[in-house]
């Protein structure tokens, strides 16, 4: 393991670049949730917008330079809770969308697991990392968690994205911007 | 000929979905203690720490081990001797969907179920219906057993046919490919359920199955007890660790079942379960 980094969103390219392989961070702020129908949604918002002149085009949901994306669908909180359990899932299943919303200015994702050849090149390209967080681990990540609110995509229940307000969010540096990464098979 | 009531299904089935999702069984943290100290990999124990330490939160503070709290499969016992009164056109196959619709609303887990695979893929809202595998045994009790399992692991489960003239070896060198390939995408430590023989639907069935055996109980038939610790050892030494980070714990267990099959063929399926194994039983 490399050493532990604190990590405050939005992330600045020099902060992202800094970052190794194998550091631990611990993110505190703003950060979003998206997962699969999220990720259909956003990419085709801006591929509307794009294909759109002047600025008619579809606003995305929230700003994407320098943001940080956590690929979670959580549990319903309890009454009085502001969430309920929130493990990350499988980060592979984005891996179609994730180049777009990275040359938008995406800089951090929160998952677990592998990413393709095409999103390394990506990260390397723009200046973004992929973090793993402990998947499995939902009820003491959720610790971590301050606040959490649907802002956009409500009909998607769980896959809705979400502002989350997060403190020392516990993650590992998978795969960095220079090519590297901590999985050896 | 003895009856049981349509709510009482009801009820036992809500109670162990929301046991399911909050309680880890007592043999798997059992396996994960036992791999912490075994582990010489120090981020390794960290994180077999952590997953410890995410069982005592779950149950402490009821909230949910894994925020996939699955799709619910069913497993139902009925004796023979035994049946279900439910009126108006209901079946045991109501109660036990009545029962997963009402665990999974009171006990605030997340409905992942979609009415259709392809086209639409709107939620049910009620993480029903439940897969549900029925058998008729004997004596005059209804066992039901509800496994919880997330699909980031059910997603790399795998089946192949083999000739029927293949070696264990072979088979051996494939499975331990499939854990392999799952990597850390499958959110190991990893149960791997392992169905030998039947067809190709038994065969899947079975590796499903075999992952309700208790963890620290060998398998009755000594050669499959060692190929199970063969395999275990092999999928160890391939050194993907807690999470594929790296470490001596891929796997908690390799659990087999078997069954006859045809002459020509050889059925291997293999179920693969993160360390998130989520089951509970009641017999009625």
């Amino acid at each position: 393991m490399g050493q532990t980094k604190k990590l405050q969103p939005p992330l600045a390219d020099s902060i992202v670049r800094s970052l190794k392989a194998g550091d631990e961070v611990l993110i505190t702020g703003v950060i979003y949730t998206a997962r699969d129908m999220a990720h259909k949604r956003l990419c085709e918002a801006i591929c509307r917008k794009a294909s759109l002149t002047g600025d008619a085009g579809q606003k995305l949901p929230f700003e994407l330079e320098g943001a940080v994306i956590y690929f979670v669908g959580p549990t319903p909180p309890r009454p009085g809770r502001v969430i309920g359990s929130a493990g990350p899932t499988t980060s592979a299943r984005m891996d179609n969308f994730s180049p777009k919303l990275i040359a938008k200015g995406l800089k951090a994702m929160i998952g677990k697991g592998y990413r393709s050849d095409e999103v390394r090149d990506t990260l390397k390209k723009y200046g973004a990392v992929h973090l793993s967080a402990i998947g499995g681990a939902g009820a003491l990540l959720s610790k971590h968690i301050l606040s959490a609110e649907v802002i956009a995509y409500e009909d998607l229940g769980t896959e809705a994205i979400r502002k989350l307000q997060v403190v020392d969010f516990p993650a590992v540096v998978a795969y960095d911007s220079h090519g590297n990464t901590i999985y050896k098979l | 000929m003895r009856q049981i009531e349509f709510e009482k299904i009801v009820s036992t089935v809500e109670s162990l979905c929301i046991a399911s999702a909050h309680e880890l069984p007592a043999d798997v943290l059992t396996a994960i203690e036992d791999a912490l100290q075994k582990e010489s990999n120090p981020a390794a124990a960290k994180i077999l720490k952590q997953l410890i330490e995410n069982a005592g939160i779950a149950k402490g503070e009821k909230i949910p081990l894994c925020q996939d709290t699955g799709l619910a499969v069913v497993f139902i016992e009925q004796g023979c001797e035994v049946f279900v009164k439910a009126g108006n056109g209901k079946t045991l196959f109501d109660a036990i969907n009545a029962g997963v619709a009402a665990g999974y609303k009171n006990g605030f887990l997340r409905k992942s179920i979609v009415a259709d695979p392809l086209n639409n893929r709107k939620n049910t809202g009620s993480n029903t219906p439940a897969v549900i595998h029925h058998e008729i045994v004997p004596g005059d009790k209804l066992k039901i057993t509800v496994i919880t399992k997330g699909t980031g692991c059910e997603n790399k489960s795998r089946f192949e046919t083999f000739n029927p003239t293949v070696g264990k070896e072979e088979i051996i060198e494939w499975i331990v490919d499939v854990v392999k390939q799952a990597g850390a995408d499958a959110c190991p430590p990893l149960i791997v359920g392992i169905g030998l023989g039947g067809n190709f639907e038994l065969s899947c069935l079975l590796s499903k199955k075999a992952l309700l055996r208790n963890l620290q109980q060998k398998n009755s038939d000594r050669f499959y007890a060692e190929l199970e610790a063969e395999l275990l050892a092999r999928i160890n030494s391939l050194g993907l660790g807690p999470q594929g980070l790296g470490g001596d714990t891929t796997a908690l267990a390799c659990l087999i079942e078997t069954a006859p099959c045809h002459i020509g063929s050889l059925p291997v399926a293999v179920n693969i379960e993160c360390h998130s194994h989520r089951h509970k039983s009641a017999v009625i």
